[in-house]
Order: C-alpha cells, then sequence, then structure tokens
C-alpha cells in the first residue's frame, strides 16, 4: 500500500483511538470532582460511594488515555516528520508548554488522589482531584490551540522554507481555537454525562442500589443538558466561523457545488455524485443554511467549484498546477450530518430526563432507561464524526494553505516499517480495549458495595479488597 | 549563551529527570521478577512507585516535546530515523502503564500474575533500548545531506550500541534496588541491599568497559576531553562509594550515590554530544547542530519565559508528591495498587 495512505491511516486509527478515552477523562474527572465536593460540603456517605465508585471507573479509563496519548506525540516526528520540520517552530512551542503545564499537573495529582485517601487532609484531597480537572482542561486547550493553527494558520512568517512563529498572542486568540475550544469540551461533557447515565439506568433497570443509581443520574442529567446545549451553541457558532474561514470546508460538509440561492436551503439528505460534481437527489430546508452560516434569514454561500477556482489561482503556486482543493465530499457531508444526529438525539434525552426528574419518576420510565444504555455510544459517535468532519474536510492541507499532507509525510520511512507499527498498535488498541471494558464491566456488576459496609473497612480499604 | 544552546541545556535536563525518576521505577519493575519472591511482595514493589510512576514518565514526554518545539530538526531526524526502536518503546510504555492500573482490578491470581509479567518485561526493555538509542546517536548514525536519516540493522544495533543499553538498564536496576531498600522493610529491605551490593562490581564492570568502547568508538573524548574524565571519575566514584553507604545501610546516601551516577552518565552523553545534537557518520558537514536545527529566536523566547514560569512550580509539587508518600510501603497496610 502507498506510504501516505498507511500513515494516514495510522493518524486516523491512533487519534480516534485516543480521542475516545480523552472525552471520558474530562467529562468524568469534572462529575467526580463534583460528587467528592458534594461530599466534602453535605458530609453524606452516599456521595463518598459515587466518588469512589465512578472515581474508580475513571482511573481505568485515564490510564488508558494516557498512554495513548504518548503515541501521538511520537507520531508527528515518526511518521510526519517533513510536516514536523516546517511546523515545528510554531507547533512544538504549545505542545512543549501542554506537557508541563498539563501532563504534570495531571499525572501529579491523580497520583496523590489515588494513592492520598485518608493520607491528607480531606480539602487537599479535594483539591487535588480539581487540579487534576483544570489540568485536562489546560491539556486540551494546548493542544487544541497546535490544532488551530493547522486550521487556520496564524501568528506566523514563511522564513528559511518554514514556519516560524513571530506572534505568539495570535496563535491564542485564534478565532478558530476560541470556537474549537468549548465545542470538544462541551463535547467531552456529554460523554461523562452519557456514560454516567447510561451506567445509571442499566442499574436502575435492574433495581439495585436504586438509591446511588438516581442520585448518579442526577449529575448526569445536569452534565448531560449542559453538554448538549453546548455542544449545539459552540458548533452552530463553529460553523459561522467555518464560512468566513474555511469556506471549502462548509461547502463539502453541505454538499454545495454551485453558489447557493439567497436565502440558501440545508441540505438534510443528498446523494452525492463526486465525479460528476452534483447532488442527484436532495431534501432541503428552506432557509436553515443561511441561518446557520449567517444568524439571519439571507445570505449565500459559494460553492466548491467557485472556490475551487479561487483557490487555484491562490494555492497552484505552492502545490503545483491542477490540484484539487476539494475534500472528500461524501465523507466531510455525512460524518457532519451523523454527529448532529447524535447530538440532537442526546438533547432531546437530556430533557427527557429533565421532565423525568421534575415529575420525580426516573426510575419509573422504562422506555427512558432502556434508551440510555445504548446512548452510552452517542458522544463517543458524535466525537469521532466531529473530528473526521474537521479533518477529512480539511484536505489536502495539514496546514491550511501551506502545506499539504502528500508533503508532510516522512520521506525516509518506508511503508512496511508504518504497516508493521499500525498492526501493532491496532493489536495492542484491541487487547487494551478488551481488558479495560471487562475491568469495567466487573466493576459495574460489583456495584457500589465495595465502598459501604462499616466506616472501619472504609479506612481500610478506600478502593477494593486487598486480596491476592 | 545563546538560546539554542540554552534550550539544549534544557532538554538534557529534563531526559536526566527522566533518568534520575523513571530510572528507580523501571528498576523496581525489574525488581519485581529478581527480587520479589511472590505475588504479595510484587505488590508492594509495584505500591512503591504507584503514585509517581506517571509523573516520572510525563518527563519523556516533556522532554520530547521540547526537542519538537527548539529543535524540529532534530525531532524529525531523530523520531523518524529510529523508527522500530521507537515503536517498541511505545510498545513498551503503553504496556506498562496500563498493568500497573489493572494487575489487581481482575478476578484471580493469573490475571495479575499476567500483568506482572509485562511490568517486568517492560521495565527491562525500556531503558534497554532508550539506552542503545542514545549511545548509538554517540556513535553517529547515516545522515543525509537533507538531514534524513536512514539507518540498517548495525547502524542501530551494534556492539557499543548493545553495551550502552546493557550499561543502562544495568544503572536503572541498581537504583531501583537502593529505592526499594529506602522504600521497604523487613525481608524485601534487607534483600535489597544484598542484592544491590552483588550487583556493583557488574555495574562497575560495565562502566568502565563502555568508558573503554567511548574512547575508541567515539570522539567524545577528543571533542570533550576534560569534563568527559570528569564526569567518568565521578561515575566510578559514586557507585564506589554507593557500595559502602549500603554496606552501612545507609540506604538514603546510596541512593543518592547512584543517583549522581546517573545523572552524570546521561550528562556524559548530552555533553559528548554537544554542540551537535545528531552526529552523521556519512559526513561531518551533515550533522545536526544546536544551531542549525533549532527554532527561531522569537519561538525560543517565548518559550523560555512559559517553562521558566512553570518550571518551579512542577518541581515544587513533585517534592511535595514525594514528601507525602515519604513512609515505607508495607504488607500490612492497604495497598491501592
Ligand atoms: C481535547 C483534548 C485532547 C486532544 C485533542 C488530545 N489530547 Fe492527548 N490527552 C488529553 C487531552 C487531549 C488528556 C485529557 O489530557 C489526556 C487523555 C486522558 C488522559 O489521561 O490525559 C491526554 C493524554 C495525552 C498524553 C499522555 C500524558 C500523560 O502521560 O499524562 C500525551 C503525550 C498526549 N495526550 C498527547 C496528545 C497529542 C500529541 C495529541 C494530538 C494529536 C493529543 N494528545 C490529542
Ligand atoms: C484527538 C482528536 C483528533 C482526532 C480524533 C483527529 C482525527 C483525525 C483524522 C480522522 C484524520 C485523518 C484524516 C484523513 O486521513 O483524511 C486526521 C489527520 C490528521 N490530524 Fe487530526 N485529529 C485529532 C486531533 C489532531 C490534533 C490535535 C492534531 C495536531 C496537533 C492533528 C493533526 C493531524 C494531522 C497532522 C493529520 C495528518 C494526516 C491527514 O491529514 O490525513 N489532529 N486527524
Ligand atoms: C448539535 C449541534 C452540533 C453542531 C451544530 C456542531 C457543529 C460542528 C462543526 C461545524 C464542526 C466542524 C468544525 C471544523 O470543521 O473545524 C464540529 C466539529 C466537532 N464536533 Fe460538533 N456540532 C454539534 C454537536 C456535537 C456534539 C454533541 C459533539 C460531541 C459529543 C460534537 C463533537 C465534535 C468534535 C469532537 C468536533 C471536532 C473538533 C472541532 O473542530 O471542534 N459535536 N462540530
Amino acid at each position: 500500500m502507498d506510504l501516505l495512505i498507511l500513515a494516514r491511516l495510522q493518524f486516523a486509527v491512533t487519534t480516534v483511538y485516543h480521542f475516545f478515552f480523552v472525552p471520558l477523562s474530562i467529562g468524568l474527572v469534572f462529575m467526580v470532582a463534583a460528587m467528592q465536593t458534594l461530599y466534602f460540603v453535605k458530609g453524606n456517605e452516599i456521595y463518598k460511594k459515587m466518588t469512589k465508585f465512578w472515581g474508580n471507573l475513571f482511573l481505568i479509563n485515564f490510564v488508558v488515555g494516557v498512554v495513548t496519548g504518548i503515541i501521538q506525540e511520537f507520531q508527528f516526528g515518526m511518521n510526519w516528520s517533513d510536516y514536523s520540520r516546517f511546523v515545528g517552530d510554531v507547533f512544538g512551542a504549545p505542545l512543549a508548554i501542554e506537557a508541563l503545564l498539563a501532563f504534570f499537573m495531571e499525572s501529579t495529582f491523580i497520583g496523590i488522589w489515588v494513592f492520598g485517601w485518608n493520607r491528607i487532609s480531606k480539602g487537599l484531597h479535594l483539591a487535588s482531584i480539581w487540579l487534576v480537572a483544570l489540568g485536562t482542561l489546560l491539556s486540551g486547550f494546548w493542544i487544541l490551540t497546535a490544532h488551530s493553527f493547522m486550521q487556520v494558520p496564524v501568528g506566523f512568517t514563511i522564513n528559511n522554507g518554514r514556519a516560524e512563529m513571530n506572534d505568539f498572542m495570535a496563535l491564542l486568540t485564534n478565532g478558530k481555537l476560541w470556537v474549537e475550544f468549548p465545542h470538544v469540551i462541551f463535547g467531552a461533557f456529554c460523554t461523562g454525562a452519557f456514560f454516567v447515565a447510561g451506567i445509571s439506568a442499566y442499574g436502575l433497570l435492574k433495581k439495585k442500589h436504586v438509591q446511588f443509581y438516581k442520585t448518579s443520574m442526577k449529575f448526569a442529567i445536569i452534565a448531560g443538558l449542559v453538554g448538549s446545549l453546548g455542544a449545539a451553541l459552540s458548533g452552530h457558532s463553529n460553523a459561522q466561523y467555518l464560512v468566513e474561514k474555511q469556506p471549502m470546508k462548509m461547502a463539502a460538509i453541505e454538499g454545495i457545488w454551485k453558489d447557493t440561492p439567497d436565502p440558501a436551503p440545508w441540505s438534510a439528505f443528498a446523494i452525492i455524485d463526486t465525479k460528476n460534481r452534483e447532488n442527484k437527489f436532495e431534501i432541503n430546508i428552506p432557509y436553515a443554511l443561511s441561518f446557520l452560516a449567517y444568524s439571519k434569514f439571507e445570505g449565500s454561500l459559494k460553492g466548491m467549484e467557485t472556490l475551487q477556482k479561487e483557490y487555484s489561482e491562490k494555492y497552484d503556486a505552492i502545490t503545483g498546477e491542477g490540484t484539487n482543493y476539494i475534500p472528500p465530499v461524501k465523507t466531510t457531508y455525512w460524518s457532519f450530518r451523523l454527529m448532529i444526529a447524535f447530538g440532537v438525539f442526546m438533547m432531546l434525552l437530556s430533557f427527557a430526563g429533565l421532565y423525568l426528574w421534575k415529575k420525580k419518576a426516573l426510575e419509573k420510565s422504562k422506555l427512558f432507561l432502556k434508551l440510555l444504555v445504548p446512548a452510552i455510544s452517542f458522544p463517543f459517535l458524535a466525537n469521532t464524526f466531529g473530528w473526521i468532519t474537521t479533518e477529512v474536510g480539511r484536505q489536502p492541507w495539514t496546514v491550511f494553505g501551506l502545506l499539504t499532507t502528500a508533503d508532510s509525510v516522512s520521506p525516509n520511512v518506508s511503508a512496511g516499517y508504518i504497516l508493521t507499527s499500525l498492526i501493532a498498535y491496532m493489536l495492542i488498541f484491541t487487547i487494551l480495549a478488551g481488558a479495560m471494558v471487562y475491568l469495567m464491566i466487573r466493576k459495574i456488576k460489583k456495584g457500589p458495595e465495595f465502598a459501604s459496609g462499616t466506616d472501619s473497612q472504609v479506612t481500610t480499604d478506600p478502593f477494593e479488597g486487598v486480596g491476592a | 549563551m545563546e538560546l539554542s544552546e540554552f534550550w539544549f541545556v534544557l532538554v538534557s535536563i529534563l531526559f536526566i529527570g527522566f533518568f534520575f525518576l523513571e530510572g528507580f521505577d523501571f528498576g523496581v519493575g525489574m525488581a519485581t521478577r529478581f527480587l520479589a519472591r511472590d505475588q504479595l511482595e510484587r505488590t508492594v514493589l509495584v505500591n512503591t512507585i504507584g503514585p509517581v510512576w506517571d509523573a516520572n514518565e510525563v518527563w519523556l514526554i516533556t522532554g520530547a516535546g521540547a526537542i519538537f518545539a527548539a529543535f524540529p530538526h532534530w525531532y524529525a531526524t531523530m523520531f523518524s530515523g529510529y523508527y522500530l526502536p521507537l515503536l517498541l518503546v511505545l510498545l513498551c510504555l503503553i504496556a506498562r502503564g496500563v498493568s500497573f492500573e489493572f494487575r489487581r482490578k481482575g478476578p484471580n491470581a493469573q490475571w495479575t500474575n499476567t500483568w506482572d509479567w509485562s511490568i517486568f518485561i517492560s521495565s527491562l526493555f525500556t531503558p534497554f533500548l532508550l539506552g542503545i538509542l542514545f549511545t548509538s546517536m554517540l556513535r553517529g548514525m547515516p545522515i543525509q545531506k537533507d538531514m534524513n536519516m536512514t539507518a540498517g540493522f548495525s547502524d542501530v544495533i551494534n556492539i557499543y550500541s548493545v553495551w550502552g543499553g546493557l550499561t543502562i538498564t544495568l544503572l536503572c536496576f541498581l537504583h531501583g534496588l537502593y529505592f526499594l531498600a529506602l522504600k521497604t522493610e523487613d525481608s524485601l529491605r534487607k534483600r535489597a541491599r544484598e542484592m544491590a551490593k552483588k550487583l556493583i562490581p557488574f555495574v562497575l564492570g560495565a562502566v568502565v568497559v563502555f568508558v573503554v568502547l567511548s574512547w575508541t568508538m567515539t570522539d567524545i573524548f577528543v571533542v570533550r576531553r576534560v569534563p568527559e574524565l570528569i564526569l567518568m571519575n565521578i561515575i566510578v566514584l559514586a557507585y564506589g562509594l554507593s557500595y559502602i553507604f549500603i554496606s552501612k545501610k545507609k540506604e538514603g546516601f546510596a541512593f543518592t550515590m547512584s543517583g549522581v551516577g546517573l545523572i552524570s552518565t546521561i550528562a556524559a552523553i548530552f555533553i559528548g554530544l554537544f554542540p551537535r545534537v545528531m552526529i552523521s557518520s556519512i559526513d561531518k558537514a551533515f550533522d545536526l547542530t544546536v544551531y542549525n536545527a533549532a527554532s527561531g529566536p522569537y519561538s525560543l523566547k517565548i518559550m523560555t519565559i512559559v517553562s521558566l514560569t512553570i518550571l518551579p512550580f512542577v518541581i515544587g509539587y513533585t517534592i511535595w508528591s514525594y514528601y507525602v508518600f515519604r513512609k515505607r510501603v508495607s504488607a500490612k497496610e492497604h495497598l491501592t495498587y
């Protein structure tokens, strides 16, 4: 197989895999921190049980997030060395700052939190989980700073044949960053929320630990509301930003070949024919796209053919005559719609939960609870499709307008090496996922019991039976 | 001092910190088979590093990030050039990390045993592979004019690099044994001391052979004769002293000495490289140096400000975390991992 394809496949596989664990870590750590805060303030044992139960699941997930992250960092050098040479000056800085500022904080305080039960004061112990939570936010912020630069390059000049930073503040105030960062974090809240909701629903269906799961469910509903509403709002600003800065991606997301009429309709379904550059069949919602793009019911958007012409004039000097600037349209179009669909499901479920909560009927609606169990997968799917939209929609560029994906790949690495590592990663990922899911299910089956019992048992046995 | 030189020092410090801290983690991992006699003892060993292994590993992640940011060409050449060794390092680090977390959350002793083997193997091979990587860098790698490296098997694996890898592994093992003498009680503590004493002659032997090999196969004693000679003496002296300390049951001093030994070893590697970061075995003109591999002055300045602001906090809470967990670990109390 082709070197470039393999390197891309590897990037996609490893980052998507990393990003299964990342949003769950971010979402869960905030929920666990909130639970522990309530325990600290109210002193109610149930919150302690919750902290430990969900905290335990969080830890199993966190460690996989950590080890899969290391691949990401090495991968830029291993597979994308020409990319690294070109952008290292700009891109390396946020990455290094992330490690120094966020990774040290996360890893040190997670150690203190896990091993610190009954060893440090309750206040310090609570502070340590909040510091872990802050660390995950900072980590997301800095990596997305780097990522935003690739989408909308700012704060650099081209010097010595590479991008060199000349304005650090411009990187930090990149408009892309400030629409992307909230969106990713709200997505992470959804992930934590639906994880807790789904497992709680399962417990309630089995009529086990009803009080425990009902209380957990309330946390999940709040997080789910914040997450799904936040994701929709920030997603909306994301889209408006795209219209302005990455019109080609927007056109691909919407399957617009020719400039739209004014006002523009939103395409809900289309059979796209990329060869003839047209849509065979469309279901459109009038006015909606104008509203999405401009927050008013007028305005048109440029189509891919117009943009192809504009880009050719602008960028052919870099990429060579006859370059195709249109990203894979079908992938972009459909992954975007899938993200939205799962987002809308989650929003509806969150509102349903709120309604049932207010009616004091959380544990009673079988249908609601049964829906929540498979809904654990929704945020993971929305996240993945979101990233696919963003990254595939940026093609053929890695750094928009500056460097193409084809020019990014390591020239000295053979396809055989990449294939070997790809297979090795996939094998180890399968093992990790298997072990992790198995352990989580084991924990869930055991239920929150291990944290209950007499107080003395709790103090000698904070996490689980000593065994062995 | 130019900023690029300063960043070379900072990168060296990050790797020194990594080998000093994660060095004993690796050593403890090796000790799970060489020292521990049963699963309960292995559990005690793993729990001595339980709260800190992740943070220790971040020194490597930060080191790599700093190379990326400050020396993009170094990062690109090294990481793409050492493709397969780094793949193995990654697989080891993945296996090791999850093993700590997973080992006692499963159904039975069999489960625990499987993850414990993974801890042992990965703790043994990671320092070995990194040792190979760094020492082969010292000898020079086939780097072309375009800064790309296309290494064959014998460029990576040869007498010098394998001996370097072995030496680093031994140093980590000894460091880990001293750490265990400090952190465990009773029988384990005593056996850790005894094993360390038996190991020291091998460590010293390995170091001396490594010095001789370096003398003949690299140019570090030509380029940096005086500092390298001083460091070599410090290394031999430190390990000699550690023998005396451990014989007198002064575990803290012995641990400090093996720390000095490890720090000096890694420092010797980086000093030997300077001002080069990657030595080309094809032509001196193709060497990557701190000057031609570095980022621009603006980027370096920003990062200098940021890192000098953050680093004191990092060091502060790291020390605090060791203080929190200063107690010896024993099987009598609750063990988390
Ligand atoms: C929005 C958030 C986000 C995104 C887009 C990424 N990560 Fe990540 N990463 C995290 C959020 C995060 C985290 C929340 O901080 C993690 C995940 C779970 C965890 O344990 O820490 C983490 C862990 C993690 C680690 C291990 C840290 C440790 O040992 O403590 C590394 C080296 C990376 N990541 C590197 C990367 C790179 C190079 C990425 C780009 C391709 C990347 N991550 C995407
Ligand atoms: C963690 C969340 C992320 C996910 C899930 C993700 C997803 C993806 C996917 C699916 C691709 C493949 C696109 C294709 O091959 O057509 C890709 C490509 C790429 N992404 Fe991301 N991405 C993430 C974050 C990042 C970040 C933070 C960076 C930079 C710091 C980044 C840099 C790249 C690069 C360099 C490629 C090159 C390969 C290519 O364009 O095909 N990605 N990503
Ligand atoms: C329902 C309303 C939503 C809208 C309007 C929306 C909109 C968008 C848009 C326009 C992008 C593309 C940004 C780009 O290409 O640069 C995007 C990306 C993304 N979306 Fe959504 N989204 C929604 C819901 C969600 C939900 C619920 C999740 C996760 C649970 C999610 C996760 C993501 C992720 C991870 C990305 C990639 C990162 C980024 O570019 O911000 N989205 N979203």
